[in-house]
């Protein structure tokens, strides 16, 4: 098959993509009996119309830069890591953990604690279906997702009998101390006089995924580990054979795809709730997986369609307050966008191949 | 920079068109959704009528994110929507925040206290209407076994189970009481089918009357109860017309009242601590012509009294909440 340029895989085939669920999406709300037109515009203003929705847009983002992440790294070992939620759950309470426990005199040397504490507990909790599918060949798809359940159930048993103070009616646990509040962007745009809306959480959380994109992209690319990682997904026999260990490089990827969605709880549980509370997640998890579809594995890609879920997200959330579209409809809004970015990918890169194919053929005549 | 200034323009605009909005009420239901046969459902029923009496319309919004309950609170406040009622204790900690930002929008919060000038805490004493439900059950119990069903393990359906079980105890105190709990996610508000399955494990235990407090997971448990040939007890919603002459009675925790009055009260309504139990009908048992065949005069008469004993304090029924424990009860 003849390759397309560069640019029509990175934004024609998206592009297309997202119009393509578009249309559908307004064919829905037509059916429902509200207008196209305005829940765009809704969604759109409301997402990324003022600062406001932008601080939302990227709190929301952040979350799945994280996990999005965590699935790439998976990836590119070709392990399938549907774990995130789980991973996340845990790595929100180990960021919890840090920040009740230990009396930090500035937010940070907390950040840096939750981050190591957080990364810590969402790689341990994805290290035992990696070692079940390194030494047992237990498929890690099935494994992952098992303990997704698991986790929402430890985290509700501590939630409830162990971090809960005593008399509170809320599973959660008490707030974190006010030394450690993270600074929002608004707090962190104020120095150079720019004007950020106050009531947004995104917060320092944004750069530190900023940061993790980087990271990720120079381990994939530019480490031996990066290498051994690709080498052992595109063909494990042929990795055996150039002397990579198998169970080390699953083992390792899994630990540090669990310790990306672990980090997602700086953001949510840190910046956002300032304390753990019940499925704090809210299927960031899974949200991830169409994440790293839709960014082709590449940190950069990962990072923009951690955008566009985001702008859904936010966009979603104005739809509701605004109209009367049910809630369920939003969901199959995004349900759409997923379906044709992440699942229906060939058949918008098929024709277009084609397509590109003929233009090649007939220059060349 | 331009880009920038648009921002700042866009959220100049957005000023002012909060400013000039109307003062209309606004409902928040919380994560189980406005149609959960139950909780969020009266909720939404208390809004739907006073809409109804005023032809007046009001803002509403079902949440699907735990980052939204600031976010809607934010949004409806600055649009002007004015008084902000939210149905659920999930809310207290975003409304801390919030609250104080408004200090002339009155935010009313049910089944949790918040202290803010500008706040109505509305809070319910389930477990004096769980412990009258739990009277009736161990009237109508032939086999001396009751259930009970909780839908999410947490404190407030404790609370529930609690009071049943002191109720049940009241009456017969040989009485064993079975208590299950769906799940420990979320989810176990909305499970009919695994609500069915504990009810079927429960008669096989001897149950033979069984209280559901489990939002939508009720649904299953008065199902089966009625295929099973056994009593049920319903939950938040007079729910006796499901299955008439086979739900011996609901536990009615009037949400829609609660949500009425604010509506109704509007901009001016007064904030403060609103207890809602046995003296104002704010909990209680229902009886209508579904269920009148199954409660004897002498049951009436029964938990007519200990209702005049609870409401006198001669009666004092404990709170599961006050100190996480429960005296007739494991858990």
């Amino acid at each position: 098959m003849e390759k397309m340029p560069a640019w029509a895989d990175v934004v024609l085939i998206p592009l297309i993509s997202l119009i393509l669920a578009a249309a559908i999406s307004a064919l829905v709300i037509l059916f429902i009996g509200e207008s196209p037109a305005e829940a765009l515009n809704l969604m759109v203003t409301g997402a990324l119309g003022s600062t406001y929705g932008w601080g939302y847009t990227l709190y929301y983002a952040t979350n799945f830069i994280f996990t999005g992440l965590a699935v790439t790294v998976a990836f590119h070992a070709r392990l399938f890591n549907i774990g995130g939620e789980g991973q996340a759950m845990i790595g929100g309470l180990g960021v919890a953990v840090a920040c009740l426990y230990v009396p930090w005199p500035h937010w940070s040397l907390a950040l840096v604690a939750a981050c190591i504490s957080g990364a810590v507990f969402g790689a341990a909790w994805a290290a035992i279906p990696a070692w079940l599918q390194a030494k047992r060949g237990s498929h890690i798809v099935i494994t992952t997702i098992m303990f997704n359940f698991i986790a929402a159930a430890v985290l509700n048993y501590l939630l409830v009998n162990v971090m809960r103070p005593t008399g509170s009616m809320d599973p959660a646990t008490e707030r974190f101390a006010e030394t450690i509040h993270l600074p929002t962007l608004h707090e962190l745009l104020a120095p150079f006089s720019i004007a950020f809306s106050k009531a947004p959480p995104a917060n320092v959380s944004f750069l530190v995924a900023i940061l993790a994109c980087v990271a990720v992209w120079a381990l994939i690319w530019r480490t031996r580990l990066g290498y051994e990682i690709r080498a052992f997904g595109h063909t494990e026999t042929g990795a055996v054979y150039a002397g990579i260990s198998p169970v080390k490089i699953i083992v390792v990827t899994m630990l540090i795809s669990g310790g990306l969605a672990g980090l997602m709880g700086i953001n949510n549980v840190m910046g956002e709730a300032e304390r753990l509370v019940l499925n704090a997640t809210e299927g960031a998890g899974f949200i991830g997986i169409a994440v790293a579809l839709m960014g082709r594995g590449h940190p950069a890609g990962v990072f923009l369609s951690a955008i566009l879920f985001g702008f859904l997200y936010q966009g979603g959330a104005e739809l509701a307050l605004w109209t009367s579209i049910p809630r369920e409809l939003i969901v199959v809004i995004q349900a759409l966008v997923i379906l044709f970015t992440g699942a229906l990918d060939n058949m918008v890169r098929m024709p277009l191949q084609q397509v590109f194919a003929a233009l090649r053929r007939k220059e060349s005549t | 920079m331009t880009v920038f200034k648009s921002f700042l323009g866009a959220t100049a605009t957005l000023a002012l068109t909060a400013g000039a909005a109307l003062a209309e009420p606004a409902m928040i239901y919380d994560l189980g959704g406005k149609f959960d046969k139950s909780f969020n459902e009266a909720a939404f029923g208390g809004a739907q009528r006073w809409s109804e009496e005023t032809g007046e319309e009001f803002y509403e919004i079902e949440l699907q994110s735990e980052a939204q309950r600031e976010q809607a609170l934010r949004r409806f406040a600055e649009r002007g929507a004015n008084p902000i009622v939210m149905a659920g204790f999930a809310f207290a900690d975003a409304l801390g925040e919030v609250a104080p930002d408004y200090p002339d929008t009155k935010f009313v919060i049910i089944d949790m206290v918040v202290e803010e000038p500008n706040v109505r805490s509305v809070v319910f004493n389930e477990h004096e209407g769980s412990y009258l439900v739990g009277m009736l059950a161990a009237e109508a119990s032939e086999s001396g076994t009751v259930g009970f069903i909780g839908g999410m393990d947490i404190p407030l359906i404790r609370k529930f189970a609690c009071g049943y079980a002191q109720g049940v105890k009241a009456v017969s105190p040989d009485a064993e009481i079975i208590a299950n709990m769906t799940g420990t996610t979320p989810a176990a508000w909305n499970d009919p089918v695994k609500g069915s399955e504990l009810t079927k494990a429960q008669i096989s235990q001897g149950a033979d009357v069984i209280y559901a407090a489990a939002g939508g997971t009720g649904v299953g448990v008065l199902q089966t109860a009625a295929d099973e040939g056994i009593l049920s007890i319903g939950v938040d919603s007079n729910q006796n017309y499901m299955h008439p002459g086979k739900v011996l009675t609901s536990m009615t925790k009037r949400v829609d009242n609660a949500v009425y009055d604010a509506f109704s009260e509007g901009a001016d309504l007064e904030p403060g601590f609103v207890v809602m139990g046995l003296s104002n009908d704010g909990v209680g048992y229902a009886v209508d012509e579904h269920n009148e065949a199954l409660i004897t005069d002498d049951m009436t008469a029964a938990v007519e009294k200990a209702s005049d004993d609870i409401a006198s304090g001669a009666i004092t029924v404990h709170d599961y909440t006050s100190d996480d424990s429960c005296p007739d009860l494991q858990f």
